[in-house]
């Protein structure tokens, strides 16, 4: 990897080490499938999962992950009202640095705590999440999911469809695409398209245009106070425009794969049956999670083979 | 001022940009005061400073400046501001009242002003509020803080545009009245609102809310309509668009007064400096894009930008060192302006070095009506003796650590750069010398 022994974002990546990851990712599913799930690989190495941001997904996915590793898994859960007021970023790095652990997947609401605490923290940094900036770890299971589906990859085409301003998943997840030489739609009202979209990717404002030429559809999160930004009327409207419903489905390829990073908010970005019909890979996408996880974990702690496979 | 021997600066090449002159001469500094100028002034056992290859400039003034007091005494008082001012050449400043309790008010002002006055390091100007606790609702005591012995005659809610276009319509003819000028930090709120950086492909990379050109140009339109309306005197805070300057420029072309104000950091830096979420970077208005830099010297150049000011900002370490949008906005300024802008644009040929000088003492002089006595008149026999005298040629390096100021958030730390003042005189005292210039720090 371009930074050493650290994931904060998919541009850390090079190609083959997409691949690499990928493929680990693979054996490791196989893995998960066997009786007995769990593997050697990690034992000894300390694992800290450093949420400031409630994400009981994401924290339990890595969890999981990390145990299946044989690695220790130490939970420091922040609450997001003592993220302003309480202990500094900074001293938390410092005590975690005297701890001796071995990495820190760091989850946050703002942009660039993840760069901070690699700053001040001289061990394996993982990005979880934080704030709009990025998502890597999602992004490389979203591949890993459609990969399993699609097969090659090459030249297909995604839509991500809603929020992209504010979504991290959009972000990481157009990257990681177009570096597995997919084409990108960046679908949303002009109030939720960022202000500078990077050139290979193609934007719309019409969801039922983009539908028929889609192999991936990917639905983001909507939240509600976007509506008390203005930056749509109401839920309803937003709904009848931009929700991937059965109606809308229709008009889609036959194979087509529909995803969602969750928690899926029914009945507004996704319909229910849509949600629950064979397209969607919304299950497979966390199952993928925990492989893809274990993945990075054992290239960047180098599971038995002393440090930063990746690098 | 009778027990200070006299001071003989020698072969200095003077610049005087109140009076446009640049010539080689010796200057006799006695009681506080220039007493003669030309060459070959003899040494006759006078204290004597070599000046050869040295500048002379009239002592510089930045009209805008955060000096944390009364409030937050942890971060800057007036007494590390005022002397890291004389550390920067700056012998005067004017102080922006977003402090707390805010500068709104007669008593306060004049309790501020006779402090400063005591302890006798660089001038100080105070610039009222405009409203009443800078709420941004009812009219503070303009008239009487003009009328204190603090003699305000700037007024700003820095910090905040004033939002309430009717209110500063009102404050604008207000100030007309007793000869006032109103200070706008052009900032509408609703477009800037939880932004952190500029809007564009920079916040788009990093995850930041953008806060885009339009939050500034939106009131700098609006007050340069008012200011026509009223015949006010209108001076626009830390500009950073191109498009804030065009409409500037075109407001001049008609005749308006209105004067501009440029800092250091957005004639020095992009957005695309921002690295690593490195909060030093992080000031309000935010670093803009390499177009509005370019745009910006140019206006330096012809003159729709009349004053360099460095909207000083101290904050205390613990406040920078965090997450970026968790951050307050601000760098400090007075201790690197000179010996950045300089480096950036004099040596690289882009702006004569009088220009720059008179954007450092003349131009931010006529901003603030400022008159000898209180400042600038320029140098000529019976001046006040506030004088810097720069060095160039060589390389130093920024050192954040060494400034006077208690300020730690300079994004220049660590930068060489080719100029540096060598000594600030204050009242024909040397008030600072810089190493290696037989002191450091305020003498
Ligand atoms: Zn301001």
């Amino acid at each position: 990897m371009a930074v050493k022994g650290h994931l904060l974002d998919v541009d850390d990546l090079r190609r083959e080490d997409l691949e690499r990851i990928l493929e680990t990712a693979r054996s490791f599913s196989e893995v998960l499938r066997r009786p007995i799930k769990k593997v050697p690989s990690l034992r000894g190495k300390t694992v800290v999962n450093l949420f400031y941001e409630p994400s009981t997904r994401t924290r339990l996915s890595f969890e999981v992950a990390a145990k299946r590793l044989s690695a220790d898994v130490l939970n420091f859960t922040a609450s997001a009202s003592s993220v302003e007021k309480g202990e500094s970023l900074k001293d938390t790095a410092l005590t975690l640095r005297a701890m001796g652990v071995d990495a820190v997947i760091i989850r946050h609401p703002v942009a660039g705590a993840p760069c901070l605490l690699r700053r001040w923290l001289d061990v394996t940094v993982i990005n979880a999440g934080d704030g709009m900036h990025a998502h890597p770890t999602q992004a490389l299971l979203d591949l890993f999911t459609m990969r399993e589906r699609l097969g090659d990859m090459e030249g297909a085409t995604i839509a991500y469809v809603g929020d992209i301003l504010h979504s991290r998943v959009a972000r990481s997840g157009m990257k990681a695409c177009r570096a597995a030489g997919m084409r990108v739609v960046a679908v949303a009202p002009p109030t939720l398209m960022p202000p500078a979209v990077p050139d290979y990717v193609e934007v719309s404002h019409s969801f039922d245009a983009v539908i028929p030429r889609c192999d991936v559809i990917y639905m983001l999160r909507i939240q509600k106070e976007r509506q008390q930004e203005a930056r749509f009327p109401s839920l309803e409207e937003y709904a009848r425009l931009y929700q991937l419903d059965k109606e809308r489905l229709r008009k889609a390829k036959p194979g087509v794969v529909v995803m969602h990073p969750g928690p899926m908010n029914r009945g507004v970005e996704i319909s229910s049956e849509v949600a629950d019909a064979p397209h969607a890979a919304i299950t497979a996408q966390v199952s993928a999670g925990v492989a893809v996880r274990m993945a990075v974990l054992f290239l960047l702690l180098g599971g038995g083979e002393g440090g930063g496979v990746l690098a | 001022m009778a027990s200070l021997p006299d001071l003989l600066i020698r072969g200095a090449r003077v610049v005087d940009p109140f009076r446009g002159t640049d010539e080689g001469m010796d200057l006799l500094v006695s009681r506080g005061r220039v007493a003669e100028l030309g060459k070959g002034i003899p040494a006759e056992g006078r204290e004597v400073i070599d000046a050869e290859g040295m500048i002379v400039a009239p002592g510089f003034l930045d009209i805008h400046v955060h000096l944390r007091e009364p409030g937050r005494e942890d971060e800057e008082t007036l007494e590390s501001g005022l002397a890291a001012a004389l550390r920067g050449g700056f012998t005067a400043v004017c102080c922006m009242p977003n402090t707390d309790p805010p500068l709104d008010n007669a008593a306060l002002v004049e309790e501020m002003a006779l402090k400063a006055a005591k302890l006798g390091l660089a001038d100080l100007f105070i610039v009222g509020c405009v409203t009443r606790g800078r709420q941004g609702r009812e009219l503070a005591e303009m008239g009487l803080m003009h009328l204190s012995r603090a003699r305000v005659r700037a007024f700003s809610d820095d910090g905040d545009g004033i939002e309430d276009a009717g209110l500063m319509r009102r404050a604008l003819e207000y100030v007309s009245g007793f000869g006032g000028v109103i200070v706008s930090h052009p900032e509408d709120r609703g477009l800037s609102r939880g932004g952190q950086v500029n809007e564009g492909e920079v916040s788009f990379a990093l995850g930041l809310r953008g806060i885009p050109a339009l939050a500034e140009e939106v009131m700098v339109a609006r007050d340069l309509l008012l200011a026509g309306e009223t015949g006010a005197r209108l001076h626009l805070a830390h500009l950073s668009t191109a498009r804030s300057l065009h409409m500037v420029r075109e407001a001049k072309s008609r005749g308006l007064r209105v004067t501009a104000e440029a800092t250091p950091h957005h004639l020095v830096l992009s957005e695309r400096d921002i690295r690593d979420y490195d909060t030093v970077y992080k000031v309000n208005p935010p670093l803009r894009t390499p177009e509005d830099v370019r745009e910006l010297r140019q206006a330096l150049t012809d003159g729709t930008v009349d004053a360099i000011a460095t909207d000083h900002a101290p904050h205390a370490p613990e406040e920078k060192e965090r997450e970026f949008e968790y951050a307050p906005f601000g760098v400090v300024g007075m201790e690197s302006a000179f010996p950045v802008l300089y480096t950036e644009l004099v040596e690289r040929g882009e702006l004569p070095l009088m220009r720059l000088l008179d954007l450092l003492t003349r131009g931010p002089a006529e901003v603030m009506g400022l008159q000898a006595p209180e400042y600038g008149g320029g140098i000529e026999v019976g001046c006040r003796a506030d004088l810097v005298l720069l060095e160039t040629g060589r390389e130093w390096v920024m050192d954040a650590g060494a400034f006077a100021s208690k300020g730690r958030n300079c994004p220049f730390h660590g930068r060489k750069v080719k100029g540096r003042v060598a000594f600030t005189l204050k009242n024909g005292r040397v008030a600072f010398a810089a190493a290696g210039r037989g002191g450091e720090g305020v003498g």
